[in-house]
């Protein structure tokens, strides 16, 4: 199939980019990103520079690969990273724009890298537990109920990528601060330092310079776990507890 | 921002109660006694200092909300991502301007005139009131006013549409159970009331 690109490209952290026009040769069984990786190949051979973008794990499971692929983080398919996005969910012939992550939190590296150590900081404040709570069999040892357990598992699916990020029109971290705070929340082992937690993970996300979650849901819609935004009210329950109850 | 919401959302349902008795055929002295409770009983006056500072205190967190969510979202991009929000949960804060404005301007056009206007006084039964009926239903004549009027109501409604279920989800209060009755009951919410204030001018201009 052929395509044509129009790609993000700056130099650096405090240049001016602008999106570049690329056409590539590739076919539907190619990875998104290694539909990109043709591109560079192409880019090299020509002696041009390549188009820097970030991927680690291929599998969707790192949340290093961030691209918004034609207005969508993650490009059109639900519930899918970009690396699992296969180029037969777009058709011979077309225009595909890709931008990086966009949000003041998240400044650019360079071309599609964006810098996402804000998310780092706010895990810091508080995404932890403070004690070795030991090994599998000790947590097996605990009972607690499925839904309990479920429940916790689907946040603890977040796997830190930052779409929520890209496509909150406030640039708000709320779904991905949620997430972290009510899979540990969740948990006996995390329940202990839970309001403490709050506290901590909701002023940090605040210094990092992220928006103000209006409740759009426009983060729920692109998260590629499908994070509900029922963890939101979660978080926010907690922290209105918290204020109360903290002296 | 929910708290100062929920009170506006509960105010709004009593004054258009309030309002409703201008539509009463006897020359509005139902309404003109009504409008004198409400502005020499003491306890509607507490109420109703409380409200204008929340109306004070949800525009001023409203607008800092708004400029502080403007300088974190970054960079515009060349592809829009705004398939997957109402417009209106986009358009808070201008939304809410504009409803500030109309605020003034209906507080400077009816609330100024009855408490410090001298308005005419009409008598009943010995109790003398002034006639505010008189200004509404003289407004409510020209034609200008009345599209104005139903308008500015149609931006609460956009305002509401969005802000009745997200001051339950931004207190927590979201459940399998409720959240859909509330998402309910905010859609008529938001429809019904501001269509009730909206029927006023259209009916006074068009009957009266
Ligand atoms: C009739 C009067 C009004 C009512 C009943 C009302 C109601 C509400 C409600 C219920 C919310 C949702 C709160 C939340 O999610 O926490 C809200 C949000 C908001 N309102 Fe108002 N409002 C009114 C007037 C205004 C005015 C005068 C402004 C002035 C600028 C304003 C600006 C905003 C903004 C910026 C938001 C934040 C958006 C959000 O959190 O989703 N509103 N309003
Ligand atoms: S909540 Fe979803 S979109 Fe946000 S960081 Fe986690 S996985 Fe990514
Ligand atoms: S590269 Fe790891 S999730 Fe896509």
């Amino acid at each position: 199939m052929n395509l044509t690109l129009k790609v993000w490209r700056q130099k650096g952290a405090n240049v001016k980019g602008a999106l570049e026009t690329y056409q590539v040769k590739a076919n539907e069984h190619m990875s998104f990103l290694e539909m990109l990786d043709v591109l560079n190949e192409d880019l090299i051979s020509q002696g041009k520079e390549p188009v820097a973008f970030a991927h680690d794990c291929r599998e969707g499971i790192c949340g290093t690969c961030n691209l918004v692929i034609d207005g969508r983080p993650h490009g059109p398919q639900q519930g899918t990273t970009v690396c699992q996005l296969h180029m037969r969910a777009f058709k011979d012939g077309q225009t595909i724009v890709v931008e990086p992550w966009r949000a003041a939190a998240f400044p650019i590296i360079k071309d599609l890298v964006v810098d996402r150590s804000s998310f780092d900081a706010i895990i810091q404040a508080g995404g932890f537990i403070s004690v070795n709570t030991g090994q599998a069999q000790d947590g097996n040892a605990i009972p607690i109920e499925k839904d309990t357990a479920s429940l916790a598992f689907d946040a603890a699916t977040c796997i830190g990528c930052g779409a929520c990020v890209a496509a909150c029109p406030n640039g708000s971290a709320m779904l991905f601060t949620s997430a972290k705070v009510s899979h540990l929340a969740l948990m006996p082992q995390g329940k202990v330092e839970h309001e403490k937690r709050v506290q901590k993970m909701v002023a940090q996300m605040d210094l990092e310079g992220f928006g103000n979650c209006s409740n759009t849901g426009a983060c729920e819609v692109e998260c590629p776990k499908e994070i509900s935004i029922s963890n939101i009210a979660r978080l926010n329950r907690s922290y209105v507890g918290s204020v109360l109850s903290s002296d | 921002m929910s708290l100062t919401g929920l009170f506006l959302i509960l105010f709004l349902v009593i004054h258009l109660i309030g309002n409703l008795q201008l539509l009463i055929d006897d020359g509005g002295r139902t309404f003109n006694e009504y409008a004198y409770l409400m502005t020499n009983n003491p306890l509607i006056k507490v109420i109703s200092y409380g409200n204008y500072f929340f109306i004070l205190l949800h525009a001023f967190q409203g607008i800092l909300l708004w400029r502080q969510n403007a300088s974190a979202k970054g960079q515009k991009y060349a592809v829009s991502t705004s398939n997957n929000a109402s417009w209106a949960s986009k358009n808070m804060g201008p939304l809410g301007l504009i409803i500030l404005a109309f605020i003034v301007l209906h507080m400077w056009q009816f609330w100024y005139q009855m408490k410090f206007g001298g308005l005419p006084t009409a008598t009943y039964d010995g109790l003398e009131v002034k006639n505010l009926y008189g200004p509404v239903s003289e407004a409510f004549s020209q034609l200008p006013f009345v599209i104005f009027y139903v308008v500015c109501m149609a931006f609460i409604a956009l305002h509401l549409s969005h802000g009745f279920q997200s001051a339950f989800q931004s207190l927590g209060l979201n459940h399998k159970k409720y959240t859909p009755a509330i998402k309910f009951l905010g859609t008529a919410y938001s429809i019904l009331v501001p269509l009730g204030f909206a029927i006023i001018p259209v009916f006074f201009f068009l009957f009266r």
